[in-house]
């Protein structure tokens, strides 16, 4: 047996486990992993070392989780399997020495990725359905949106069994509880739900995903033949929006004018201000105020062409029409400096003609990676 | 006609594809549908034909593949089917061999009818290649080992359909074709089978398109051939340059059907043309307006072509002139393609609709039958695989072997 010393790029891990004699090291097993570059460079080198990472010991199983830390998406998936495979060998072979105590560490520490630390609890799970019955609803204020979504789904099953049992006021503080750690868009809609229709409350919903509601619009301008995605009309040339400035529109000069959204959904409808148009071009923009500097991420539902801008600073764009539409659709990340950002949305409506091709809208939101609204300091009450 | 009906059943699978029984992608040797080493595949269901039914992680609409004694199945699980399986069973008995999951890096929004497992795996015999919805792409040997990974929506960020994206890859060589069609970064790209990099990369049309490649022989030359609403491509595999082209649009969810150098390409109807390797326009045969397939993909059994329109009614049409020769319904609505079990005896066809209710159509007669039924009682839209004498089945939560 040997000792090797397990390296990633911010620190040190040691662990003890059998090397297969034909692994230089395993910290060069790793970094091979994570250097897979774009477009599939590196995947060869990559397999090589998967192939010896996967014939480790139990040993092993921990320091992998803990390489996931500096790893990218791809290299994430490859670490994960070596882990999976090197874990259902053991529990095969020799299931005592399996270091669940050492993975439930690494599940407990919240520095890690969330997808890793949920990966803990699913080795934990897939041996010890017990142990995670117990663990599960401790997540509930966990800043992994799947380990809260577990934890959150023990308190809804708590909330319906107050509810059968005519139980409504701890129904609703169970479920209360459920929805204010709730970060996943179908449970919230759920929870709502019940406690809306079933236990009469009244919800601040916009508030608690953290929906962009207040907006100036200006349009419509152009988008005949789908021209308008690529057309650079006068709210985007601007170095920065003159909410008194005059533009050239479709039919007409337009102006900005002040929007605002009271849906539970946060859904900014071009259609309600201009009446529902086809090929068109609309603009939305407003200022969102942060407490900090802090990294954040844009939250898009939409279901027409559209573009977004950050502080001036182009996001990301997209000229799909009418193929669906959901909550958190799209997340961009973007950095909140502290005080006044700026956003500013394009949304393009195209030539078609059905029904299901006249919404003209977008909802947006300003939230962290675990999906918890962040609210702009001078947020105004929702209704 | 029987008899004639028969002997041209031999002289087509001699070319339609490989002899082998394995199914090694969608709709099987060269996207046929049709097998010919289930001689002994049952044609009168009973309870007893299910040999073996078991639960599946997740949901999926890619049908089985199967080499030798493995089958190899995709799945999607998880709130927002972020959850990735690729999992390996015995034929013999569905004892599972190996699993392998891996976390989506692409967009997983889709239609609630479709999931993000809607493609089938395409497979070389010793590598099995599993595309999902999310544009992850994985390439596994036989006992799960991993070859390569692709997460293309990194590499290509807009590359996404928002009600999901189902066009299976095909092996030609050693070149992987994938089309991620989409309306807005819309390609087409060959790859290494063994590293995973990009042989070529093409645009294509701005468009939503849910087909999958063919493959097209043109003068013992493999030529892969792209459908989409404008048409349909011909590619030569290892480069991605263009070889023919038919430009008079097609459908973009039934995949057109090869046979040699002639390809039936659900266009304006169904529409037979003469492929080329000279990269001129293709040669049309025929087209015929009322033989229009629905979702299912029309199949090719000897000198007949098979159809199934959206009202679940099956058509019958001569393949050398489009002419229509029967008709029979079916009981729809189909999602899945049907398949054929096509040896000595009288050949078979094999639907599933989406109710789960698997249909045998004797098709020896003057006009087809359905001679047997089986109610799998779930919903399946997954295409059946064929492979040794038993079909494959698939839903979102169990995967059956029935013979």
């Amino acid at each position: 047996m040997k000792r090797k010393t397990f390296c990633i790029i911010t620190g040190v891990l040691t662990f003890g486990a059998m090397l297969p004699a034909e692994i230089a090291s395993v910290e060069e097993a790793v970094a091979i992993i994570q250097k897979i570059a774009p477009e599939g460079a590196g995947s060869t080198e990559a397999a090589a070392s998967w192939q010896s990472l996967v014939k480790l010991n139990e040993e092993a199983i921990v320091p992998l989780l803990k390489s996931m830390d500096h790893s990218g998406p791809v290299a994430k998936n490859w670490i994960r399997s070596a882990v999976e495979v090197i874990f259902s060998r053991i529990t095969k072979e020799s299931p005592a020495k399996l270091p669940l105590a050492d993975i439930e560490a690494f599940l407990h520490d919240q520095k890690h990725p969330s997808q890793a630390r949920k990966l803990a609890f699913d080795l934990i799970a897939s041996v010890d359905a017990a142990k995670a019955t117990e663990l599960k609803p401790k997540f509930l204020n966990d800043p992994s949106p799947e380990l809260r979504l577990g934890a959150v789904e023990v308190l809804m099953g708590e909330g319906q069994a107050l509810i059968d049992q005519g139980k409504t006021a701890e129904a609703t503080t169970v479920l209360q509880s459920a929805l204010n750690s709730a970060r996943d868009p179908a449970q919230i809609k759920e929870i709502a739900k019940q406690l809306k229709e079933k236990l009469n409350q009244t919800l601040d919903l916009p508030t608690h995903f953290g929906f962009l509601m207040q907006w100036q619009m200006a349009g419509p301008f152009d988008n005949t033949g789908r021209s308008g995605f690529n057309t650079v009309f006068g709210p985007e040339k601007a170095p920065s929006i003159d909410l008194n400035a005059t533009f050239p529109g479709k039919v007409m000069d337009v102006k900005w004018r002040p929007y605002s959204t009271t849906d539970d959904y946060g859904m900014v409808d071009f259609n309600q201000p201009y009446n529902p148009l086809k090929e068109v071009t609309g603009y939305a923009y407003t200022t969102f105020e942060s407490a900090s500097d802090q990294e954040a991420e844009l939250r898009l539902g939409c279901k027409n062409a559209w573009k977004i801008w950050w502080n001036g600073a182009f996001v990301f764009g997209r000229d799909e029409y009418h193929r669906g539409m959901r909550i958190d659709q799209y997340r961009l990340p973007i950095q909140l400096k502290k005080g006044s950002n700026t956003i500013l949305v394009k949304v393009c409506q195209d030539e078609q003609e059905k029904d299901w091709t006249k919404e003209w809208q977008f909802q947006i939101r300003v939230c962290d990676s675990s999906g918890t609204a962040i609210l702009s300091t001078d947020r105004k009450p929702t209704r | 006609m029987m008899k004639s009906f028969i002997f041209s059943f031999c002289l087509i699978t001699t070319t339609c594809g490989s002899l082998r029984a394995d199914w090694l992608n969608f709709r099987g040797p060269s996207g046929s549908g049709i097998s010919t080493e289930c001689a002994e595949l049952t044609t009168k269901f009973t309870p007893e034909s299910i040999t073996w039914k078991i639960p599946l992680p997740g949901r999926g609409l890619g049908s089985p593949v199967v080499i030798g004694e493995k089958i190899i199945i995709t799945a999607s699980s998880g709130p927002e089917q972020t959850q990735l399986h690729v999992l390996c069973f015995s034929t013999k008995d569905g004892s599972q061999f190996w699993e392998r999951k891996f976390w989506a890096t692409g967009r997983t929004m889709c239609h609630e009818k479709t999931c993000v497992a809607a493609p089938t795996p395409a497979s070389d015999g010793k590598t099995v290649f599993a595309l999902f919805s999310s544009n992850d792409l994985v390439a596994l040997d036989l006992e799960g080992n991993i070859k390569w990974m692709r997460g293309l929506t990194l590499d290509y960020p807009n590359a996404s359909n928002s009600i999901g994206l189902s066009s299976s890859p095909i092996v030609t060589g050693d070149t992987l074709v994938v089309q991620i069609e989409n309306d807005s970064e819309s390609f087409a790209a060959g790859l290494d089978t063994a590293s995973g990099l990009n042989r070529w990369k093409i645009d294509r049309p701005k468009a939503a398109n849910w087909t999958s490649p063919v493959l097209v022989t043109v003068a013992a030359t493999e030529i892969a051939a792209l459908q989409s609403s404008k048409g349909l491509l011909g590619v030569q595999p290892t480069t991605g340059s263009s070889i023919f082209e038919y430009k008079f649009g097609a459908d973009t969810i039934a995949s057109s059907v090869a046979s040699g150098d002639t390809i039936y390409i659900p266009s304006n109807g169904l529409t037979a043309v003469k492929a080329t390797s000279d990269g001129a326009e293709v040669t049309k045969i025929w087209n015929e307006g009322s033989q229009r397939p629905a979702t299912a993909s029309p199949i090719l059994i000897g000198d007949k072509i098979f159809t199934i329109n959206g009202a679940g009614v099956l058509t019958c049409g001569n393949a050398p002139n489009g002419e229509r020769l029967w008709r029979t319904r079916l009981t729809g609505p189909f999602s899945a393609s049907p398949v054929a079990a096509v040896s000595q005896g009288p050949p078979h066809l094999y639907i599933v609709n989406e109710k789960g209710l698997l249909q045998c159509v004797d098709l020896s007669g003057a006009e087809g039958s359905v001679v047997s039924q089986l109610d799998l009682q779930e919903t399946i839209l997954a295409t059946p695989s064929l492979s040794d004498n038993a079909l494959y089945l698939r839903s979102d939560k169990h995967l059956w072997r029935i013979r």
